[in-house]
């Protein structure tokens, strides 16, 4: 499976944010990687079908995404298990294992709004690798994030993302050397 | 801010409305007729509490202004929910929102007198006060829905019954609970002034209108006061459910 961009084009305010932009985002990760502003998350807002581009064309992107948006999307006044059982229905077995490898815990009564944002981060992370998906958008998945969280992160997403593409936009290369990598422009 | 209802305040109008009574009963060879005391109310609403007529009258009041409130939020409800995306629903709907809130409800009771026969005034009158409030605020509610978590529903798929226990839900119901609070308060009055106009037989209003015809205050503060507990009451009870409902939302 590939999704594939050629000559996109966006404005906003009358601004170009992407302007002729081609890529072509194959299985495994492919980092979107360019300063705060210049466009990553206009593109993968183009990808998910949120907004339509002014110019060029789209092509892959009809199958099912997960994705992490730029804020974590928690419903706020529930616990873990109730934002996981509201996006995918019901708590996946996994569900327990996934959150503790990344320092959290299922059975947390806790409302989220009363969790750090890095737990935030890492949740709405775990959501979109538990949600069936052909595709995963990740827009700055490790904000907030310590060094070893990130590490751990990271591996899991190369973990529950092999064999689909995995569109990351990130302004950090570290530990993504061996990915693809899209530039966008700085304006 | 509105003040609290303090015990040692009510008691203090309590007895001032019971020095009044016996002051006008003094001055005046009749004077107990203009303001009974709310001591000869109590009895005499404690007298009227055995019997059949009562517990009718307060049925058939009850379960016109009540019923009236319930259509009225159904109606609400699914015209709020049509016009929150539509915005020439909205338009059109302004106008008529803006009569309904705006023309004083007698005015509506004697136009609704002349379409209606007596029995259905209240349910009418009642259900036309309380559309506005939940329209308006359910409509606002869901406006101020986080388009955001609407945009994570749509990019995972989320199917509309989850939408609304997650997003909708919990987003509307403290709108439409403080409107409902409004309206059954709202509801009450105008239901209880449609019947006094109408005079529907059977039902509070024409108990209210025969006390006053007879000069029989003590049956007015009674029924007065039966109203008063019929509001309380049907407000806890609903709004109970609705929170029971959001609790259940919030899980």
């Amino acid at each position: 499976m590939e999704i594939r961009v050629e000559g996109l084009r966006k404005t906003y305010n009358g601004r170009p944010v992407l302007t002729n932009l081609s890529a072509v985002f194959r299985e495994g990760i492919t980092c979107i990687a360019a300063p705060s502003g210049t466009g990553k998350t206009t593109l993968l807002r183009l990808l998910l079908g949120l907004e339509q581009p002014e110019g060029g064309t789209i092509r892959g992107t009809d199958c099912r995404w997960a994705a992490v948006f730029q804020e974590d999307r928690l419903l706020e006044d529930l616990p873990a298990a109730g934002n996981l059982r509201f996006a995918l229905g019901e708590v996946p077995g996994e569900a327990g294992e996934l959150l503790a490898r990344l320092g959290l815990d299922l059975s947390d009564p806790k409302p989220v709004r009363e969790w750090s944002g890095g737990m935030k981060r890492r949740l709405a992370l775990v959501r979109a690798l538990l949600v069936p998906s052909d595709a995963l958008a990740l827009d700055e998945p490790f904000t907030g994030l310590d060094e070893e969280n990130r590490a751990r992160c990271l591996e899991l997403i190369r973990e529950r993302g092999r064999g689909k593409p995995v569109l990351l936009a990130t302004h950090d290369l570290t530990g993504l050397e061996d990915a693809p990598v899209v530039r966008l422009e700085d304006r | 801010m509105a003040a609290k209802l303090r015990p040692w305040s009510v008691l203090f109008w309590l007895a001032a409305w019971q020095g009044g009574s016996m002051a006008l009963a003094a001055a005046y060879p009749h004077g107990g007729l203009l303001l009974a005391s709310p001591v000869r109310a109590a009895l005499r609403l404690l007298a009227l509490l055995p019997s059949s007529a009562f517990w009718r009258a307060v049925g058939n009041s009850s379960a016109r202004i009540f019923g009236g409130f319930l259509l009225s939020c159904a109606l609400a409800l699914l015209l709020a929910a049509l016009a929150a995306g539509r915005s020439w629903l909205r338009d059109l709907l302004a106008p008529p929102v803006a009569v309904v809130k705006a023309v004083p409800v007698a005015s509506f009771i004697i136009l609704a007198l002349v379409w209606l026969d007596a029995r259905s005034l209240s349910l009418f009158i009642s259900a036309l006060m309380v559309f506005p409030p939940v329209y308006l605020n359910v409509l606002e509610g869901l406006r101020q829905t986080d388009s955001k978590l609407l945009e994570l529903a749509q990019v995972y798929r989320i199917p509309l019954r989850r939408r609304l226990w997650g997003i909708y839900l919990p987003q509307v119901l403290p709108y439409f609970r403080s409107a409902a609070s409004l309206a059954l308060g709202l509801c009450w009055k105008a239901g209880a002034a449609a019947e006094v106009i109408g005079l529907p037989a059977g039902t509070i209003g024409e108990r209210l209108y025969t006390a006053k015809v007879y000069l029989q205050t003590p049956d007015l503060f009674a029924w007065t006061a039966v109203i008063l507990a019929l509001a309380a009451v049907f407000e806890r009870l609903f709004l109970a459910a609705v929170d029971a409902l959001a609790r259940k939302a919030v899980r």
